[in-house]
C-alpha cells in the first residue's frame, strides 16, 4: 500500500544499518522506493519506515531546514535530507548514512551530548555590556550592529559542519565550527561584554588554532552561517589575546 | 525504575516550556526544575514560525487596539480578562528576549521594528527576518543554560502524569536512546506540549506536534476546551503543507486566482488598493482568507496543480532585495523546494492546517483544574485565541503564558510536600507496563501507517475549512473505527535503543484521542464561528446558544461526552466581525454607540 501516487520511478535507498542490540557493526541495507521529482530523501526515508521497514530509526520534524534534526552522510557528503531531493540522484540511487565523526546511537541517529556539552561550555547567552532594566525597553542596535553577527545567530545545530570538519574528526576534543561561530555570535554583539569569559575556551588547547583553515564546514552549512569566517576572525582576536597576556602577564582571559 | 525528585516538572521544551523554566528558576533558584522534551530543546516546533511575536510599541497604538483586534478576530470566543492581561504584558516580554539576545530586526536608529500582521489595526508584530520563531526558540534555549537548577531530561519521551491523592505528582518518561524509564517525581506539572496539527493530512506542522499533552491531561479527565476551533493557513506549500508566512502579505504580497485577480475583494475584504491596508484584503484573518480559497475552487476560479488547487501568492511587486531582506527562507523554500524564484514568479499556496486553537483547559494562571497541573502554549485554552487566532499572537503567548506557568507552579510547588515515592512508583511502573505491552505483544496486525493516514484523511474530509453534520459524523465515526483497530497495533521493532516505531505507536493512540475531541467538538457546535464554518443550515454565528466554549471530557473507549462553559466578557460585546472597508465603517458606527451612554457589554453575555 503505497502512500504515493505511483509514478514508476523507483529509486534505491541504501542506507547504513546499525542496531547496537543484534548488530556486530554497521551494514548496507538497501530499499526500492517509488518517487516523484518533488520527494526528498527524507520523505524517501519516511516512505520506508511506514510501509517496508518500520525498525529504519532516524530522527526528523520540521521538513523545512530550520529545526536542524536530519542531518547526515548523503552520497558521501554531509547533508539535511528534508532538503536533499531524489530527482538529483540520476543514477537511481542514493546512499544515505549517519553523520559521519560521531558515535552512532543507532542507523542515521549519531550521538550529540558532545555538542551540547561544548554548547554550554561556552556561555551561549549575552552577559551584558551594561545593565538596563525592562522599564528601559530595549537596547539600541543599529542595523549594521546586528549585521555583524546576525549570520553567526543563524546555526541550526545541524551539525553537518562537525562532519565536514577533518580537524574534529581527528580531535573530537576540538570545540569545531559551529560553537566557534556561536561563540562569536555573542562575542560580536554589541549588547555583550563577555567575550573574555568566552576566551578561555576559544584560546584554550581545545579551540580555534585546530583549524586548520579546511574550509569544508562552510561549503556544506545549510544557513549560510559561515563558521569558519567566524573561526578565522577568533584566530586573529585569540592571537591578540595571547600577545597581551605575554607582554603584560594579563589577558583578556581571566 | 529511577526516581528524580524535582519541585516542578516541565513536559516540552520549545518557547513556553523553556520561558516556564526559566521563570521558575529565577522565582525560587533553590527549586529543581525538570525540563523535558522528547527532541532536543531547539528542534521544537518553535522553530518553524516565521513571521512575528505581537507586542505594542508605536505611539499611535494602544493596548485597547490590540484587545479589540485579538477579541473580534477569535470571533467573541476568547476570555477578555485573559486577553487583557495578555495584550497588558507582551510587549515587556519581547523587550526581555531582547534583553536576551533575541536578533530583533531593526530600524535605523536601533530601536526594534515592527511589521503588519492579519487582522491587526497596527503594525505590532516584532520580527527577527522570517526566522522568529526560530530566533525566539535559541535564545530561549541557551538563555536556559544561564539556570544551573534546570535539570534537561533531552530526548525523552513522556508516558503518563501521575496523579495520588487528587493531584498531580509528577511524570513518567522513558530515555529514548536506553528504553531506561523514570519517575520525576514533582509537586507541580507544566504541560507546554504543542499543538495537535499532525492528525490532520496537510499540515505546516513538524512530525514531533502529536498532541501529547493534550491526550496526557484528557485522560485525567481535564477537559480539553474550543478544540473544534483548528487554524487552516491561507498560504502553505502544495503537498508538504510546508508554511509560507503571512509576514508575506505583511510586506505587501498579494493572492490571485487563476485570472491574476486578488479575489478576496469578493469576500467583504477589499477594496483592493495598491499597498498593504491593515486588516484588509491580503491582511484579513486567516479563517476568511482559507474560506475565501475554498469558495474560489468551487467556483473554479483556482489553478490546478499536482497536489490539489492552488492559488498564486504573488512577490514579484516587492523585488529581490526587499524579499532577501525580509524573507530570506521564504525565497529559499521557494527555490528549494518548488523551484521558483519569487522575485520572478508567483508562488502556488493552497490552505493547511496550522494551529490548534483549543486545548488543556486552563484558567487566567494557567493552572488546569486538576491542582498541580498546569499548561502554557499551543497544547493549553488559556482563552486568548477563541475560535480563531491572529498570526503573531502565538509567539507572544509562549512567553507571556510560559513565565505565567512557570512563576504559577513555583509558587504552588512550594505549598505542598512531596508524597510517598512507593505509592506514586506502583502506579508509574503500571504506565511503563502499559507502554511495553506494545512492544512484547506481537499479535498486532494494524499498521501504524495505515492508521494514522486513514486518520489524517478522515479528519481533512470531516472536519475541514467547512463542514457538515453528515461528513463530521462520518469522521467520529472513523475515528472510533480506528481506536478499535489500534488496540491491534501492530510494532514490528522489538529492540530499546532508539525505538521509533514504538514512540510512533504510543504517539498515534494520543492523535486518535485528541481528533476525537476536536471531531465531537465539531459536530456539536451548530454554529459558524472563526474556524468553524458549517454549510449544513447553521451558516452564522448563533451567540443566544453558542457564545460559549466547547469541553471535551475523556470517557475511556467511548467518544467523549461534549459540555460547556461560560465565555468571560469584559469590555467587548459581541459585535459584527468585519474587515476592509466594511469593517472601518462598522468600527466607526460602533464608535458612535460607544459615545452614547447605555447598558455594558456584560448584558450580551450568554
Amino acid at each position: 500500500m503505497a502512500d504515493t501516487s505511483d509514478t514508476g520511478k523507483r529509486m534505491r535507498i541504501e542506507v547504513l544499518r546499525y542496531r547496537p542490540e543484534q548488530d556486530a557493526e554497521p551494514f548496507l541495507q538497501g530499499y526500492d522506493v517509488p518517487y516523484s521529482d518533488d520527494m526528498s530523501v527524507l520523505q524517501g526515508l519516511q516512505y520506508i519506515k511506514d510501509w517496508l521497514d518500520g525498525t529504519l530509526s532516524f530522527r526528523w520534524s520540521c521538513r523545512m531546514a530550520i529545526c536542524g534534526s536530519c542531518g547526515m552522510m548523503i552520497d558521501g557528503e554531509p547533508r539535511l535530507a528534508c532538503k536533499t531531493f531524489l530527482r538529483d540522484f540520476p543514477a537511481g540511487s542514493v546512499r544515505v548514512e549517519a553523520l559521519a565523526h560521531f558515535p552512532i546511537e543507532r542507523d542515521l541517529v549519531i550521538r550529540m551530548d558532545d555538542f551540547l556539552a561544548k554548547l554550554e561550555s561556552i556561555k551561549p547567552y549575552i552577559i551584558p555590556k551594561e545593565a538596563r532594566s525592562l522599564a528601559q525597553g530595549e537596547y539600541l542596535q543599529t542595523p549594521a550592529e546586528l549585521d555583524v553577527y546576525e549570520q553567526f545567530s543563524s546555526c541550526i545545530n545541524c551539525l553537518l559542519c562537525y562532519a565536514a570538519c577533518p580537524q574534529y574528526g581527528l580531535n573530537p576534543d576540538f570545540v569545531g565550527p559551529g560553537i566557534m561561530a556561536l561563540l562569536h555570535r555573542y562575542n560580536a554583539d554589541s549588547r555583550d561584554g563577555g567575550a573574555s569569559a568566552r576566551m578561555e575556551v576559544a584560546g584554550s588547547e581545545a579551540g580555534v588554532f585546530n583549524c586548520t583553515a579546511v574550509g569544508y564546514c562552510s561549503e556544506v552549512c545549510p544557513k549560510h552561517v559561515d563558521p569558519a569566517n567566524a573561526v578565522n576572525q577568533n584566530k586573529t582576536r585569540a592571537a591578540g589575546d595571547y600577545f597581551l597576556r605575554l607582554v603584560t602577564g594579563k589577558g583578556g582571559a581571566k | 525504575m529511577d526516581v528524580w525528585k524535582a519541585d516542578v516538572a516541565i513536559v516540552g521544551a520549545g518557547g513556553a516550556g523553556l520561558r516556564a523554566a526559566i521563570a521558575a528558576a529565577e522565582s525560587d533558584p533553590s527549586l529543581k526544575i525538570a525540563l523535558v522534551s522528547k527532541v532536543y530543546p531547539m528542534r521544537s516546533h518553535t522553530v518553524a514560525a516565521e513571521g512575528g511575536s505581537a507586542g505594542v510599541v508605536q505611539a499611535h497604538d494602544s493596548l485597547e487596539h490590540h484587545f479589540h483586534d485579538t477579541v473580534a478576530g477569535g470571533d467573541w470566543l476568547c476570555e477578555q480578562d485573559v486577553v487583557e492581561d495578555f495584550v497588558a504584558r507582551s510587549t515587556e516580554e519581547m523587550v526581555q528576549l531582547e534583553h536576551w539576545g533575541c536578533p530583533w530586526s531593526r530600524k535605523a536608529d536601533g530601536h526594534i521594528n515592527v511589521r503588519a500582521f492579519g487582522g491587526m489595526k497596527i503594525e505590532r508584530t516584532w520580527f527577527a527576518a522570517d526566522k522568529t520563531g526560530f530566533h525566539m526558540l535559541h535564545t530561549l534555549f541557551q538563555t536556559s543554560i544561564k539556570y544551573p537548577s534546570i535539570r534537561r531530561f533531552d530526548e525523552h519521551f513522556c508516558l503518563d502524569l501521575v496523579v495520588e491523592d487528587g493531584r498531580v505528582q509528577g511524570v513518567v518518561v522513558v530515555d529514548i536512546a536506553s528504553r531506561r524509564f523514570t519517575l520525576i517525581q514533582a509537586n507541580a506539572v507544566i504541560l507546554a506540549t504543542g499543538g495537535a496539527g499532525r492528525v490532520f493530512r496537510e499540515n505546516t506542522n513538524g512530525g514531533i506536534v502529536t498532541g501529547d499533552g493534550m491526550a496526557l491531561a484528557y485522560r485525567h479527565g481535564v477537559p480539553l476546551r474550543d478544540m473544534e476551533f483548528v487554524q487552516y493557513h491561507p498560504t502553505c506549500m502544495p503537498g508538504t503543507g510546508l508554511l509560507f508566512t503571512e509576514a508575506c502579505r505583511g510586506e505587501g504580497g498579494f493572492l490571485l486566482n487563476r485570472d491574476g485577480y486578488r479575489y478576496l475583494q469578493d469576500y467583504g475584504l477589499g477594496p483592493a488598493e495598491p499597498t498593504p491596508r491593515n486588516k484588509a484584503m491580503e491582511l484579513g484573518p486567516r479563517d476568511r482568507l482559507s474560506q475565501a480559497f475554498w469558495y474560489e475552487q468551487q467556483k473554479g476560479r483556482t489553478i490546478d496543480g499536482p497536489h490539489g488547487a492552488v492559488v498564486h501568492l504573488d512577490l514579484r511587486h516587492l523585488g529581490e532585495a526587499k524579499l532577501r531582506e525580509r524573507l530570506p527562507q521564504i525565497y529559499e523554500l521557494a527555490e528549494e523546494f518548488l523551484g521558483v524564484d519569487p522575485a520572478k514568479t508567483p508562488i502556488p499556496v493552497r490552505p493547511a492546517v496550522h494551529y490548534t486553537m483549543g486545548g488543556i483547559l486552563v484558567d487566567g494562571r494557567c493552572a488546569a483544574p486538576l491542582p498541580g497541573l498546569y499548561a502554557a502554549g499551543e497544547c493549553s485554552s488559556v482563552g486568548i485565541h477563541g475560535a480563531n487566532r491572529l498570526g503573531s499572537n502565538s509567539l507572544a503567548e509562549l512567553c507571556v503564558f510560559g513565565k505565567t506557568a512557570g512563576v504559577e507552579a513555583a509558587a504552588f510547588a512550594k505549598s505542598v510536600a512531596h508524597g510517598r515515592a512507593d505509592v506514586l512508583l506502583k502506579q508509574a511502573g503500571a504506565s511503563q507496563q502499559r507502554a511495553l505491552a506494545l512492544v512484547t505483544d506481537t499479535s498486532g496486525t494494524e499498521r501504524i501507517a495505515t492508521l494514522r493516514k486513514e486518520m489524517a484523511q478522515s479528519m481533512e474530509d470531516g472536519c475541514g475549512i467547512y463542514r457538515q453534520a453528515d461528513t463530521m459524523q462520518a469522521t467520529c465515526d472513523k475515528l472510533a473505527e480506528l481506536r478499535e483497530r489500534y488496540r491491534r497495533v501492530r510494532v514490528e521493532d522489538t529492540s530499546s535503543v532508539w525505538n521509533t516505531e514504538w514512540l510512533l505507536a504510543i504517539e498515534l493512540g494520543y492523535q486518535l484521542e485528541v481528533a476525537q475531541a476536536m471531531a465531537w467538538s465539531a459536530l456539536e457546535r451548530r454554529e459558524s464561528r472563526g474556524a468553524h464554518q458549517r454549510l449544513d443550515g447553521y451558516g452564522e454565528r448563533d451567540d443566544v446558544n453558542f457564545l460559549r466554549h466547547s469541553l471535551a471530557y475523556h470517557a475511556g473507549a467511548d467518544a467523549p461526552r461534549i459540555g460547556y462553559g461560560d465565555v468571560k466578557i469584559t469590555r467587548s460585546a459581541p459585535g459584527t466581525r468585519a474587515y476592509g472597508a466594511a469593517g472601518e465603517q462598522a468600527e466607526k458606527a460602533e464608535q458612535e454607540r460607544a459615545a452614547q451612554p447605555g447598558p455594558a457589554g456584560e448584558a450580551h453575555r450568554g
